[in-house]
């Protein structure tokens, strides 16, 4: 187990094991959040954080916490970290804080990250488990800007609208009006917007998978398909 | 039995150990962050009240020049809001927090700037839960509607001209979403009808609800 290759480690968080697509992890922030880009980035950038320094701890106190414990500490360090994250949003993005509200707090009951301490960090050695938190959060964030973009395209005719309110004036060239004079469609903003497009993306992605596992050998496949399975 | 025992107190230790370190973390980050999250609602506050009375037209303190009152018309039973703003000493206009409590996604929170002489100096939305895309064009940032309340007041327009002109009055409702703009129209007569009430009282205590406020922030 703790010879796992960095690369798979990389590709399982983006791609192969994505949080949203293929975990199915983290649904409540991910559907509720994604009306825009920017929400997405913003709350995704969070997670990754959170995640970051969660896995980072988890794995440091892997050795010292008995397993009868591990949850309640886990969720100890989770919750201390994102109140944390919290605070500091509220004092340094303070109108991206009012926009994600409630959702930087509920970043706690993303199981995500529980799910990454306990499958991975518990497990492995520091740096892998930092990777793997990179690789996931981004992999999550991901997700979260791609369905926003859609919905914000959709819904509002923007792309990355307000995206100055998170890192300042600088980045005002990021927004984007697509169309002028657009007059919405709500249906997209709305969640039934966000459970549609999270099910078109997650089925593209299985399409893509398919059709990269016709061109490969099959040789390939079974050996990849055995070790995931060993994994899980 | 004792090996139990000892196992549990390990346990227990640890755990105790580690929400020692959550807690202490979250605390000093808590100290980190006091004094830029209060400038940063200080900060909110002030933007929201100089988007409708320019800072030009007033030279108090005007964040920290309130009372709060209780009023039915005001649109809640709990103390509401209201921001004084006085030039050299005379007042200029009140703010009000007012709330139009039934809304389509229940409270929709306001600011009601009235000027001294009773017309309408403006209106915003702080926040509320209408439907995107529907009754959200009661923010400013989505749409010219709430700008349609300046120099508005009791007798212009008189009594029935106060509604959405579904109803026979005289302000824009959206297509598809006429609950939104009727109740703020509402909220907001019912303001000015507070304003002319208690116009003497509102502008009237000064030191003592002043120094009432500072009391009760430092309790916090």
């Amino acid at each position: 187990m703790s010879n796992v290759s960095y690369t798979k480690i990389t590709r399982d968080g983006l791609w192969d094991n994505n949080i949203a697509f293929v975990q199915i992890l983290g649904l409540c922030p991910l559907l509720a959040v994604s009306s825009t880009a920017t929400n997405g980035l913003g709350l995704g950038i969070a997670t990754t954080l959170v995640l970051i320094a969660s896995n980072m701890t988890v794995s440091l106190i892997r050795n010292i916490v008995r397993p009868e414990i591990r949850i309640p500490v886990f969720m100890l360090i989770i919750a201390s970290f994102v109140t944390a994250v919290e605070l500091a949003m509220n004092a340094w993005f303070y109108d991206l804080y009012k926009v994600l509200g409630i959702f930087i707090p509920l970043i706690v009951t993303n199981c995500a990250i529980l799910g990454r301490a306990e499958a991975f960090a518990a497990r492995n050695p520091i740096p892998a488990s930092i990777l793997d938190a990179i690789s996931m959060g981004v992999g999550f964030t991901l997700v979260l800007v791609v369905l926003g973009s859609i919905r914000e395209i959709i819904g509002f005719g923007t792309l990355f609208a307000k995206a100055d309110l998170m890192f300042g004036e600088s980045v005002s060239w990021m927004s984007i009006t697509l169309f002028d004079d657009y007059s919405g469609f709500l249906l997209a903003i709305l969640p039934p917007g966000a459970f549609i497009g999270l099910g078109l993306l997650a089925a593209l992605k299985n399409v893509i998978d398919e059709q990269l596992a016709k061109r490969q050998p099959p040789e390939t496949i079974l050996v990849e398909s055995l070790e995931s399975n060993k994994l899980s | 039995m004792n090996a139990l025992i000892r196992n549990m107190v390990i346990s227990a230790t640890i755990l105790g150990l580690f929400a020692v370190l959550g807690t202490g973390m979250v605390s000093y980050t808590y100290q980190m962050t006091k004094p830029q999250i209060k400038e940063n609602e200080r900060q909110a506050i002030l933007k929201n009240l100089h988007a409708i009375i320019s800072p030009k037209e007033h030279n108090n303190p005007i964040e920290q020049d309130t009372i709060e009152v209780i009023d039915p018309l005001l649109g809640s039973n709990k103390p509401i809001k209201i921001y004084r703003a006085r030039m050299d000493k005379l007042p200029v206009a009140a703010i009000i927090n007012s709330i139009a409590p039934d809304g389509y996604g229940g409270n929709i929170y306001l600011l009601v700037a009235i000027r001294y002489n009773g017309t309408l100096a403006g209106v915003r939305v702080v926040s509320h839960h209408e439907t995107p895309g529907l009754g959200d064009g009661i923010e400013a940032e989505r749409s010219n509607w709430v700008f349609a309340f300046k120099g508005r007041s009791l007798s212009n327009p008189t009594d029935r001209g106060w509604g959405v002109k579904k109803d026979g009055g005289e302000f824009d409702q959206f297509t598809g979403a006429t609950i939104t703009p009727r109740v703020v129209v509402k909220a907001i007569y019912k303001t000015l009808k507070y304003y002319s009430q208690h116009r003497d009282a509102i502008f009237a205590h000064t030191e003592k609800h002043a120094s009432k406020i500072e009391v009760e922030t430092n309790h916090e």
